[in-house]
């Protein structure tokens, strides 16, 4: 689908959606820099930047409120159908995903704040940078494919998102070991549980981006699909004339 | 109908030629009341409607929208022949209702406008009183019981959802009601001689939208008894009343759908322009 967000008779209403899209692409770069920045913290122990990410959530949960609060605005006054419609429903979704997000940031930087008084590991929590590292592309994928709408990236993301999965559990594995092996460095392992948590659900949150992008690109809801399902059914597409 | 006794040929589509498949909605959970087969239209030498074949289910709401001059109207009044008042207007293929060709030559032309109701979009009451407007149609038929005709007139009315509102003064002249309940009077003019479709061409451009609302809730609760077709060029319209709707263009049905599929995702592309409010 070409992007067509900007051929409304009504000038005002293209310059309504644009204004949304953008709000959504700046809420999309706090979040990532905030799982970029509480993720750093963690293995930099830098207290000073682990606050100013547990700051930043505000700025996030107030561009929730406001682009909510356009939304409803948008359907009141233009009553938006098909792409329009699916464009403003998909948006809703998408900010919600998207403060889960810095919820989920938050928390990471706030255990880099515990982890501070803690010894640090030999690794250096390279198997938390490792994950980040997996969990940051894919929310930057999720957001620029939304950008760009292209929803092939969703199958991507639940592929990437199934080695997101894999990759906790081995880290699970290895921290109960340590907390078997090595109990005085229960409090910290149980920490960075909670961090190997948050950016897994993290990977969850960019996973549903992904599946609003072919609701609303395709206007089929794929959400619990499997990506061979995904992938079927974005490539039959089936508009026969655009 | 004089061709009352004719059998009625079976509602499918199969067989019958100039069916588009693409074109064609899937209502095989539906009953048909009407089939449209092949028809062009022309006003002289131009063609307002082109190869259109589609089927209006039973006792639903189809809706028909597309922009001024699109053929939607010129389509609506096919369906009780209201063109053959155009000298100039010529028409091929075939429409059937309850599987009889309307266009037949002994078809009995104001048998079938008894049975394909229509109401226009501006009220048009008889200048005459609230009673006789309802009574009018009957009294035609030859129907004198005064008995019969109060229960008719009554029955019409509550099923307008008007009797509240006028049931203490039947005897004032239609003119002095509101335009909302004067198109409501239509309505009940038009049930109380039992047709079998209703057409609907913009019953609420002139309507405020508290009446707006109440014909809505009407054309609602009407589709129990009758077949309802509605053009509108309010699409909000269209999204809210109707069950099925049909976008036409310069004369083509361009796509015909379920129209809660047709308004969230359209098929063609000219459709989503179109009621997205883009120049296609």
């Amino acid at each position: 689908m070409e992007k067509h967000f900007d051929q409304h008779i009504s000038r005002q209403f293209n310059q309504e959606l644009e204004k949304l899209r953008q709000d959504v692409m700046a809420m999309g770069g706090l979040a990532e820099e905030m799982v970029e920045g509480s993720i750093r913290a963690v293995v930099e122990g830098d207290s000073d930047l682990a606050h100013r990410m547990i700051e930043l959530d505000d700025r996030v949960n107030t561009m929730e409120k406001d682009i909510d609060g356009y939304c409803t605005m948008i359907l009141a006054r233009r009553q938006p159908t098909a792409s329009d419609l699916r464009l403003v429903l998909a948006i809703i979704k998408t900010v919600n995903d998207l403060e889960r997000i810095g919820d989920e940031a938050e928390k990471i930087a706030k255990m880099a704040i515990r982890l501070i008084e803690s010894d640090r590991p030999r690794n250096n929590f390279r198997e938390l940078e490792n994950m980040a590292q997996t969990v940051r592309s894919m929310l930057h994928d999720a957001l620029d494919g939304f950008a760009r709408m292209v929803p092939e990236v969703a199958v991507a993301l639940v592929r990437e998102d199934e080695k997101v999965d894999a990759e906790y559990e081995a880290i699970l594995r290895q921290y109960y070991t340590y907390l078997v092996e090595e109990p005085r460095t229960t409090r910290r392992v149980l920490d960075c549980i909670w961090i190997a948590r948050s950016l897994e659900r993290i990977g969850d949150h960019a996973k549903n981006i992904g599946e609003y992008i072919i609701y609303l690109v395709e206007g089929k809801d794929l959400r619990h699909a499997s990506p061979e399902e995904m992938e079927k059914t974005i490539l039959q597409d089936d508009r026969n004339d655009s | 109908m004089n061709q009352a006794n004719t059998p009625a040929t079976p509602s499918v589509t199969a067989g019958i030629p100039n069916v588009d498949k693409r074109k064609q909605l899937n209502l095989r959970h539906e009953e048909i009341s009407m089939e449209v087969r092949g028809l062009n239209l022309f006003y002289g030498k131009d063609q307002a409607l082109k190869e259109i074949t589609m089927d209006i289910p039973n006792k639903r709401v189809t809706a028909f929208i597309g922009p001024s001059g699109c053929g939607k109207s010129t389509l609506l009044r096919c369906f009780n022949r209201m063109n053959d008042l155009i000298d100039i207007c010529r028409i091929e293929g075939e429409i059937r209702i309850d599987g009889e060709d309307i266009y037949h030559p002994s078809v009995d032309v104001p048998e079938l406008r008894r049975k394909v109701g229509m109401v226009f979009q501006k009220p048009n009451p008889f200048p005459k009183s609230i009673y006789e407007n309802i009574a009018y149609g009957l009294r035609l038929q030859g129907v004198k019981n005064r008995r019969k005709l109060d229960e008719v007139v009554e029955n019409s009315l509550r099923r307008a959802a008007l009797w509240d509102e006028v049931k203490d003064r039947l005897n004032d002249n239609a003119f002095g009601l509101s335009g909302g309940q004067q198109q409501r009077l239509v309505i009940a003019r038009a049930i109380a001689i039992e047709p079998e479709v209703i057409l609907l061409d913009e019953p609420c451009s002139a309507l405020d939208p508290i009446s707006t609302a109440k014909v809505e809730e009407l054309i609602i609760d009407l589709k129990e008894s009758y077949t309802i077709v509605i053009v509108t060029h309010n699409m909000q319209q269209a999204a809210r009343v109707s069950d099925f709707t049909a976008y036409m263009y310069l004369g083509e049905l361009i796509e015909y759908d379920d129209t809660a599929k047709l308004f969230t995702n359209p098929a063609k592309k000219a459709t989503e322009d179109y009621i997205t409010g883009r120049y296609g």
